[in-house]
């Protein structure tokens, strides 16, 4: 058998169990009735005690939504999704937003440190290169559909940086949360934005003042936890003039044999010269090697660079979930602002990824970058989907686009669907993509030096994610890298 | 401590090596010279242990033990090294990490601990100055934009990092101008031991100047038809392989 037929075969064969954070814990929730009307909105809106303003909001949102139907122009397939056959609101009992870390359910603070989050305020190494600096990183852990937990808001907080659960900053930050949510991402924006809107139960805010430059990165991790529970969460980050931040998020979910819906909408603001660093590990359960389960994860996230010399960066690390569809955007409004968007997309068995983003240059001299990287194997199927529109006073904006895709073994497929619009003759759009497998002799010559055949997958995919790796914070670079070999655990037995 | 016995092999069912006798003993470097087609690079990939190639009859014995039923990292761990013909781009990985990989791949396998960053650049930098190499060898890709030259200084390089005991040479010195020739000879010399053996594949004499054989095998038509002492490539650099091929046939 060649190396490449092994590599195949073990990578099918490949089973849930490489899936290590599929537990489930056993924790007593408040879990609203399933199903989608009025009444749900009302519920949530209400078990949040939140302001007139907003139940008004997410009840036009779910007017919009049931004018809208499922999109399906995305190159994935799926059965019909029974909206009524969800709960749209699960929280860990008794009460949610506890005051500090000492009230956290022990149950909860357990799961974090399993998932390897420990959600205490300590100090962890940054791992930089000799440097030996300490560095923070401030969470904040939904669970289903509430914040248990953040940490380091005190620290934060001096610095005169918000960084709370977006259903805290309703209550703590009205002003702030009506002026920005929905300006990014309008309520009937889309199917799936406009659902978001609708039932948002969480999610994280920030709000960096002016002139401050973020003390720590602040991280969000997501966990899906209850059964037959969709997750909407709204992130919603707001960075004035002259400042900088950095925001990652994490996401995991339980082994089910049914499908999970997880409909996110994040939104950001780059006022002039504020520079936004967004970067995503998602790793929702895949499905198991048939395909059966996991996580459709129907994401719109688009930050809005208004000021000028603005830099929104997107990157993103999408291995799990059955379905991804995605595409982190930026509109370039300010005058020389820069958009980015650095993705590596890894599909295995039957996994089905739609992704790419949206580049919107309105304002002169705008720029951005583009590198996605694919990686297929198994039975399944990546695709690569972006946008690039030069609107007519977008003078002198260029743009990079490069895709390239990565096949291991011959029954999964990589697609990319580039679409470019120009309206200004000045503005110069480039585009490149490649597609190409493992090759036989890449396996058998780094085999002749030693490494297995797992390693030497593991070594030739971290090459070809190289240019998106090195964007991650460096915390969560070692994490990604990890996370890749964990995607592709089989290739060797 | 090496050992082929009547090794019968090929691909797509098609004979190659048909009845290989080689014995290479420890501390001894042996060259294998032959036109174009004999079997050469198809002995240093069956003895590496590439998939794709049938082996029908024989034997192939290292340090006694059976090589055919061994992956090509058993291999590399029990201390063969292929210096390749054409060696193979890897985009994205660098050289240090791809070696500091493999070195600590090899030397888990075999109970060593591993080296960490300090330990390997050292080991490295000692590597790169016996070549007279630059030191950005390191940090570029793996063969990625290298000139033929440079990939085979790298296989060089490597060999010298990873210090195998039985190197097999496939036609190292082709591309290479006459200095590039003379550090390459130089660094498989610096090997070379009462613990280094090395089978050198060549099609031209010229390597045997700088590399001396302690005996020269000539392959023609997937056999050895003539082995003897430094000399003999000497003769067949006058002669010609035409004589010894039609002799073989």
């Amino acid at each position: 058998m060649s190396a490449v037929t092994e590599t195949r075969d073990t990578v099918q064969a490949a089973t849930q169990s490489g899936y290590k954070w599929g537990f489930e814990t056993a924790i007593e929730m408040d879990i609203a009735p399933k199903g989608l009307n009025e009444d749900t909105i009302r519920l949530i809106s209400a078990r949040k005690q939140e302001p007139a303003w907003l139940l008004e909001w997410r009840l036009k949102a779910f007017a919009a939504w049931r004018e809208t139907t499922e999109p399906h122009w995305a190159r994935v397939t799926h059965p019909p999704i029974d909206y009524q056959d969800i709960h749209y609101y699960a929280a860990p009992k008794p009460k949610p937003g506890p005051k500090s870390l000492a009230e956290v359910d022990p149950e909860l603070l357990r799961t974090y440190e399993k998932l390897g989050i420990p959600l205490k305020e300590r100090a962890i190494l940054a791992g930089v290169e000799g440097a030996g600096t300490e560095q923070n990183v401030a969470i904040d852990a939904v669970f289903d559909s509430v914040s248990v937990a953040t940490t380091f808001r005190e620290t934060l907080a001096k610095a005169g940086v918000i960084f709370c659960p977006i259903s805290e900053a309703v209550r703590e930050h009205p002003e702030l949360v009506r002026k920005y949510l929905g300006s990014v991402v309008p309520a009937g924006d889309n199917f799936f934005a406009a659902l978001n809107s609708a039932v948002f139960t969480d999610g994280s805010f920030v709000f960096v003042p002016k002139g401050v430059r973020c003390p720590m990165e602040l991280s969000t991790y997501f966990r899906i936890n209850a059964r037959n529970t969709g997750q909407f969460e709204r992130t919603l980050i707001i960075a004035e003039e002259g400042t900088y931040v950095s925001y990652l998020e994490g996401c995991t979910a339980p082994q089910r044999d049914e499908n999970q819906l997880h409909a996110a909408v994040v939104e950001l603001v780059a006022f002039d010269d504020a520079r936004i660093k967004y970067s995503t590990v998602q790793n929702w359960y895949p499905g198991n090697a048939d395909g059966k389960g996991g996580i459709y994860n129907f994401v719109t996230k688009r930050g809005a660079c208004r000021g000028a010399r603005s830099k929104i960066s997107w990157t993103q690390v999408e291995t799990g979930s059955a379905i991804t569809w995605k595409y982190p955007s930026c509109i370039l409004q300010g005058e020389g602002s820069v958009g980015e968007f650095y993705s590596v997309a890894v599909t295995n068995n039957h996994q089905q990824a739609d992704t790419g983003t949206k580049m919107i240059h309105i304002g002169a001299n705008t720029r951005s970058t583009i590198i996605s990287k694919g990686i297929s194997a198994g039975h399944s199927n990546n695709t690569y989907r972006g946008l690039v529109r030069m609107m007519p006073k977008a003078a002198g904006a260029r743009n990079y686009t490069q895709c390239d895709s990565l096949l291991i073994g011959d029954q999964c497929g990589a697609h990319t669907v580039p679409y470019i619009e120009s309206r200004n003759p000045t503005a110069r759009v480039e585009h490149e993509a490649t597609t190409s497998k493992i090759a036989e002799d890449q396996l058998f010559y780094c085999r002749s030096r030693g490494l297995s055949q797992e390693d030497a997958v593991n070594l030739i995919v971290n090459g070809f994610c190289k240019d998106v790796l090195k964007e991650l914070p460096m915390e969560f670079a070692v994490e990604a890298q990890k996370l890749l070999a964990v995607s592709l655990e089989g290739s060797v037995g | 401590m090496l050992e082929i016995r009547g090794l019968h092999a090929g691909i797509n069912g098609q004979e190659i090596l048909r009845g290989i006798d080689l014995v290479v003993p420890q501390g001894e470097v042996h060259a294998i010279m032959g036109p174009n087609g004999s079997g050469k690079s198809t002995l240093s990939y069956i003895l590496a242990g590439r998939e794709g190639y049938e082996v029908s009859a024989g034997e192939i014995l290292f340090d006694g033990r059976d090589v055919l039923v061994m992956t090509p990292e058993e291999r590399a761990v029990a201390g063969l090294f292929l210096a390749f013909q054409y060696p193979v781009e890897l985009p994205g990985v660098g050289n240090a990490n791809f070696l500091r990989t493999a070195l600590n791949a090899l030397r888990r396998a075999r109970g060593e601990t591993e080296l960490d960053a300090v330990q390997f650049l050292k080991r490295a930098r000692a590597a790169l100055k016996a070549l007279m190499m630059p030191d950005d060898m390191l940090k570029r890709n793996v063969n990625v934009g290298f000139s033929g030259g440079e990939k085979k200084r790298n296989e060089v390089l490597q060999m010298a990092i990873l210090r195998p005991r039985f190197a097999i040479l496939d036609e190292t010195d082709s591309g290479l101008d006459i200095d590039a020739l003379k550090i390459v000879a130089e660094g498989v010399n610096a090997l070379r031991g009462p613990d280094f053996s090395a089978l050198v594949i060549t099609h031209y004499q010229r390597l045997l100047d700088h590399i001396v054989p302690d005996r020269v095998h000539v392959l023609a038509a997937g056999r050895i038809v003539r082995s003897g002492g430094p000399e003999l490539a000497r003769a067949l650099e006058e002669s010609g392989y035409a004589g010894i091929a039609a002799e073989a046939a």
